[in-house]
């Protein structure tokens, strides 16, 4: 038996945090599934490690968002009860795995991005965003080092590493402009100090990325087009594979708990 | 009221120490006070309030520990009582006490080195073997068997070991 979606009231505030809390859950998913087939056990570790720093932000930010709307809402309701159209997640972080290179590719974008976005956001407006803030800044700097390590080691290792790199970065290079976008709901926001002007954050971000990736002996393409999205619910076919998946249990037995 | 005031300090201190006797799960030898994850205890008119900060966002350790401290205020008779989370000011291994670090170190897990080593982008970190106390030691993994650790491996006496990280 399906189970019908949520309303979500969509205030700026809420909508902000459930993208941001969006990001997290979905990119913890996508981590999550390598768990058991990562190229090692090490690895197999780490990107569940980190797919669980981001279901922990994820769970805070959503708790934050349904107590902004309070509509009865609550985190597992907007994890498991919303439709792909309702999902505002960054196009980038449900794109699928791939290879290893792939992922440790989407994983130095967004994490060199998530790094200075969450230390810009620990000055805040908003306490509670401020503090989530604070948690995350430190786990973001931590994946940064993770994938600049594998950056380094699959750009300048073999042949064949070297060149599945370059294609991830190829691939993935055009879903990295929506990170530094933003929309009228954010606007006023930003100009109310309670979020960060990510466009602000783009050349130090760039700087990060180009020196890793100029390290690895890789190159980021010259193209600057850009693909958008995710922010308003338009998402890739990829989102709806891994939201069947993720939101199975509560959508064939409603309400189930452990 | 003087007498009620005297009486909730007088329970805010064994409220207190019976949460304060509460390990972590994960890390037995640790009291969540070494750790510096119990972060306050209050009492008003009789009611406990323990405040308690997260490692690691998703720390899964954090359900067990907010269990343990209300089975650890029962047994101490307190009924009305609250656990919640803080995330405010920001865990950090910084509160880790001394005497929490020599534990570990007992336990065969390498504390962590000071915070400020963290932000460097590519691993610098110099860490002593638990076992032998050597220097020359090699990182294996920076994701170990919990979210607050690491895998490293000694050198000199080839012993794995799990490194505390810095946070």
């Amino acid at each position: 038996m399906a189970v019908a979606s949520i309303q979500v009231s969509e205030t700026p505030l809420v909508l902000y945090a459930l993208r941001r809390a969006d990001d997290a859950l979905i990119l913890g998913h996508r981590l999550s599934e390598w768990c058991g087939h990562a190229p090692m056990l090490e690895e197999d570790m780490a990107l569940a490690n980190m797919g669980l720093d981001l279901l922990g932000q994820a769970r805070e930010l959503y708790s934050y968002a349904a107590k902004v709307e309070g509509k009865g809402n609550d985190e597992d309701k907007f994890a498991y009860l919303r439709d792909i159209r309702q999902y505002r997640n960054l196009l980038l972080l449900e794109q699928p795995n791939g290879d290893f290179a792939h992922t440790m590719v989407r994983q130095l974008f967004y994490a060199g991005f998530a790094d200075l976005y969450w230390r810009a956001m620990m000055k805040s407006g908003d306490a509670t965003l401020a503090a989530i803030a604070a948690k995350s800044e430190k786990e973001s700097a931590y994946h940064l080092r993770h994938s600049s390590e594998w950056m380094v080691r699959l750009g300048d290792g073999t042949e064949e590493s070297h060149a599945r790199a370059q294609a991830a970065i190829d691939d993935l290079w055009a879903y990295t402009g929506e990170m530094f976008a933003i929309d009228d709901s954010e606007r006023d926001l930003i100009d109310g100090s309670v979020a960060v002007d990510p466009a602000s954050l783009h050349p130090q971000w760039l700087k990060t990325v180009s020196d890793i990736v100029g390290e690895a002996t890789l190159a980021l393409p010259k193209s600057d087009w850009m693909q958008q999205g995710g922010r308003s619910g338009r998402h890739s076919e990829h989102l709806g594979h891994l939201l069947s998946e993720l939101q199975s249990m509560q959508r064939t037995f409603p309400g189930a708990t452990w | 009221m003087v007498t009620a005031l005297h009486k909730d300090a007088e329970l805010r201190q064994r409220a207190w120490n019976a949460a304060a006797e509460v390990v972590d799960p994960e890390i037995p030898v640790l009291t969540i006070a070494d750790l510096g994850v119990l972060r306050d205890v209050t009492v008003t008119d009789g009611r406990v309030e323990v405040a308690i900060t997260p490692t690691y966002s998703g720390c899964p350790a954090m359900n067990m520990i907010r269990v343990e401290i209300e089975l650890a205020l029962e047994r101490e008779g307190f009924r009305n009582l609250e656990v919640r989370t803080v995330l405010s000011p920001a865990w950090t291994t910084d509160w880790m006490s001394d005497d929490g670090r020599r534990k570990l170190r007992e336990y065969g897990i390498a504390p962590p080195l000071a915070s400020s080593s963290r932000r460097a982008l590519f691993g610098v970190e110099q860490v002593a073997c638990p076992q032998c106390g050597s220097g020359n030691t090699e990182v294996l993994s920076e994701f170990g068997s919990t979210s607050c650790k690491a895998l490293w491996r000694c050198k000199s006496c080839r012993e794995p070991f799990d490194y505390f990280k810095c946070h």
